[in-house]
């Protein structure tokens, strides 16, 4: 029921999110969710008033890339992913590597 | 000269969510205005005779709150403030809390309330006086010590065969 | 003669906010040339609390995310589940839903101001700007009965009905409230000591503002239109207002646009109840959600968004928070490069940052 969303493979993610970069469109935020075994992953983009949402799903210890090179104030998003979800995020600008949240229990969510 | 006439306050947010910090600070402000009772907000433990804590206690910080209790000279009180601060409240049951202010150091009020209201928090800062006014006459006569938060990790520890946290985790479950 | 670079830890207990965040000043000088920000004292793990409380329960932990934007994270969390369910609240529960919403608004706009006036060191200012949010809160307290956490709004509707009379009772408190921030105004905005203090500091350009996905005054005080409440949710689309814009940019311009915010949000609570229909408050609610959908709302410290996904069950997968402070932090991080050290505890409330809502 989300509009605007566009379901796509881990492969395609980083030259749709330059796409949509090119296109004008920012980055409001990314989260996980954990369906069954898999995660989805949801990146949502503004544009004035326009919402636009890219998934994807990746199987339990897939890496994903970054799109801090892309987005960079994007860092805190892809920190947060790896330290709830344990999902290893590959390149970020600003690498906390585990230590943004400090849970007592590594990757509480997965 | 009584040690309630001008006690000082230290306010420390555990893991609120800001209702009791902002509550604890309106206190302070015009309408309720603790400080008619003598009371000096302190950031420095070194400093405070009462310690107000809100929020819960998570792994981060319950050395943060061991240390500032430690520092804390004698005699002194522990006022917990807000439900979460008495018990763990609504996130009792979050992975990232352990519970109340009790798992860590000893607490001689409970102020309940979520969030605390203000007129709430003057009562229970009053009750921490005649507290504080009876902790010192003892110690006047040599007959009191507080505990320091070591001790009362083993305090709980022997009551239970366990450690502290463990405790609390048989308490939730 | 070089500088060397020094590392300044600020925080996580700090003089500033009762909240602790924690920021790495790496200075040269007097000078902070990078800040690294990090966070997780109050982290809770309340999101998770989904595997836990049913959906219906879910409104008082997520009113709980903080103290003082509770009404908005409450309502961003039920609308989200009424667009799921298909429910659509009356109007009055509409109208009040808004009139909470703004008077919300418009005691956090005060509260940032008091702390405002304490970092730049002006107590008596404080302590003034406190006094109007007092009256603030009595009027919250006389619609729903809590100073701070109101848990009147349930999904469907409202819990209790706020009457007329009290509504109308609001009207000439407003009138106070907007008089006595006029006259704080002159010292926020003409004083020169406090001018000293706020123009030119944390400047960041509106290409800046865009770029770092900031949101709500701190874009706005760079000059950029962008109000999440012309979205039209709740009442917003019957009311009347104009989304306001300072093209500062600067620390000033921050509280240009909240103190006119104070006074749009009274307006807008006057419309609401000029404009009160009279019917019931509560829609039944049936079955269990089923389906995903984001709500974006405007909160005072800039635009939030909820998601939740649910799979027709009792318990939901999924709720996410995006906090307006979560997304003004790396800008926080830019405007700290470059100023001094003195000045960074005025950086630091400029954002309005909510700690507990970034952790959650």
């Amino acid at each position: 029921m989300l509009e605007n969303l566009e379901e796509i493979e881990l492969v395609g993610l980083l030259n749709k999110i330059k796409e949509i970069k090119t296109d004008g469109w920012l980055v409001m935020q990314i989260c996980a969710t954990k369906i069954g075994e898999n995660y989805e992953l949801l990146y949502t983009f503004g544009k004035d008033y326009d919402v636009k949402h890219v998934k994807i799903t990746v199987e339990p210890g897939v890496h994903v890339p970054s799109v801090t090179d892309i987005f960079p104030a994007a860092f805190l998003y892809e920190n947060e992913i790896h330290d709830l979800f344990g999902i290893e995020v590959d390149g970020i600008n600003h690498d906390y590597k585990g230590g943004l949240y400090r849970t007592a229990t590594p990757a509480p969510f997965a | 000269m009584r040690i309630s006439k001008s006690p000082w306050l230290l306010h420390y947010d555990g893991s609120s969510c800001n209702g009791c910090d902002i509550e604890v600070l309106a206190s302070t402000a015009p309408r309720f205005d603790v400080e008619r009772f003598g009371i000096i907000n302190t950031g420095n433990p070194k400093h405070a005779d009462i310690f107000l804590c809100t929020g819960g206690v998570n792994s981060q910080n319950k050395d943060v709150v061991r240390q500032i209790y430690d520092q804390m000279p004698d005699p002194k009180v522990v006022l917990a403030c807000g439900i979460c601060a008495c018990d763990g409240g609504i996130f009792k049951d979050c992975y990232n809390i352990l519970g109340g202010t009790d798992t860590v150091i000893p607490v001689d009020v409970y102020v309940p309330g979520c969030a605390v209201r203000p007129e709430a928090i003057i009562d229970g800062v009053v009750k921490a006086l005649k507290i504080l006014d009876e902790k010192a006459e003892k110690m006047k006569r040599g007959e009191y010590r507080s505990l320091t938060s070591a001790e009362y990790a083993e305090k709980i520890a022997s009551k239970d065969g366990s450690d502290g946290e463990a405790l609390q985790e048989e308490k939730d479950a | 003669m070089a500088s060397k670079r020094s590392v300044i830890p600020f925080g996580p207990q700090h003089p500033v906010l009762p909240e602790p965040i924690h920021i790495d000043l790496v200075t040269e000088d007097e000078k902070v040339v990078e800040a690294i920000p990090s966070i997780g004292f109050v982290h809770r793990g309340l999101e998770h609390l989904v595997t836990k409380k049913d959906f219906g329960e879910m409104v008082y932990v997520a009113e709980r995310i903080c103290g003082i934007c509770s009404f908005g994270h409450g309502y961003g969390y039920v609308n989200a589940i009424e667009h799921i369910m298909d429910i659509h609240p009356t109007d009055r529960a509409r109208y009040v839903r808004t009139l909470l919403f703004e008077l919300s608004r418009m005691h956090s706009h005060i509260l940032w101001l008091g702390l405002m006036a304490d970092a730049f060191g002006f107590e008596s200012l404080f302590m003034e700007t406190w006094k109007y949010r007092e009256k603030v809160l009595d009027m919250l307290e006389a619609a729903t009965g809590g100073r701070v956490i109101f848990s009147i709004i349930r999904i469907g509707g409202l819990r209790k009905d706020v009457p007329d009379d009290v509504l109308k009772g609001f009207l000439p408190e407003l009138d106070n409230i907007v008089e006595g921030i006029k006259a704080c105004e002159k010292s926020f905005l003409s004083d020169p000591a406090v001018l000293s203090r706020l123009k030119g500091v944390g400047y960041l350009s509106k290409e800046d503002a865009i770029n770092l996905s900031c949101e709500g005054p701190m874009l706005r005080a760079s000059g950029v239109a962008h109000d999440n409440r012309t979205r039209g949710y709740a009442a917003y689309d019957d009311v009347d207002f104009e989304i306001i814009t300072s093209d500062e940019g600067d620390s000033y311009g921050r509280c240009y646009v909240r103190i006119q915010e104070i006074y749009q949000s009274a307006d807008i609570i006057r419309q609401c109840i000029e404009k009160m229909p009279q019917e019931g408050i509560y829609v039944p609610i049936k079955g269990f959600p089923n389906g995903e959908y984001m709500t974006i709302i405007e909160q005072p410290r800039g635009g939030a968004c909820y998601y939740v996904h649910a799979s027709g069950k009792k318990f939901i997968e999924r709720m996410r928070v995006r906090t307006p402070t979560f997304a003004n932090i790396p800008a926080l991080a830019k405007t700290l490069q470059g100023c001094d050290v003195a000045d960074v505890p005025i950086l630091v409330v400029t954002i309005d940052p909510c700690i507990s809502c970034t952790e959650r």
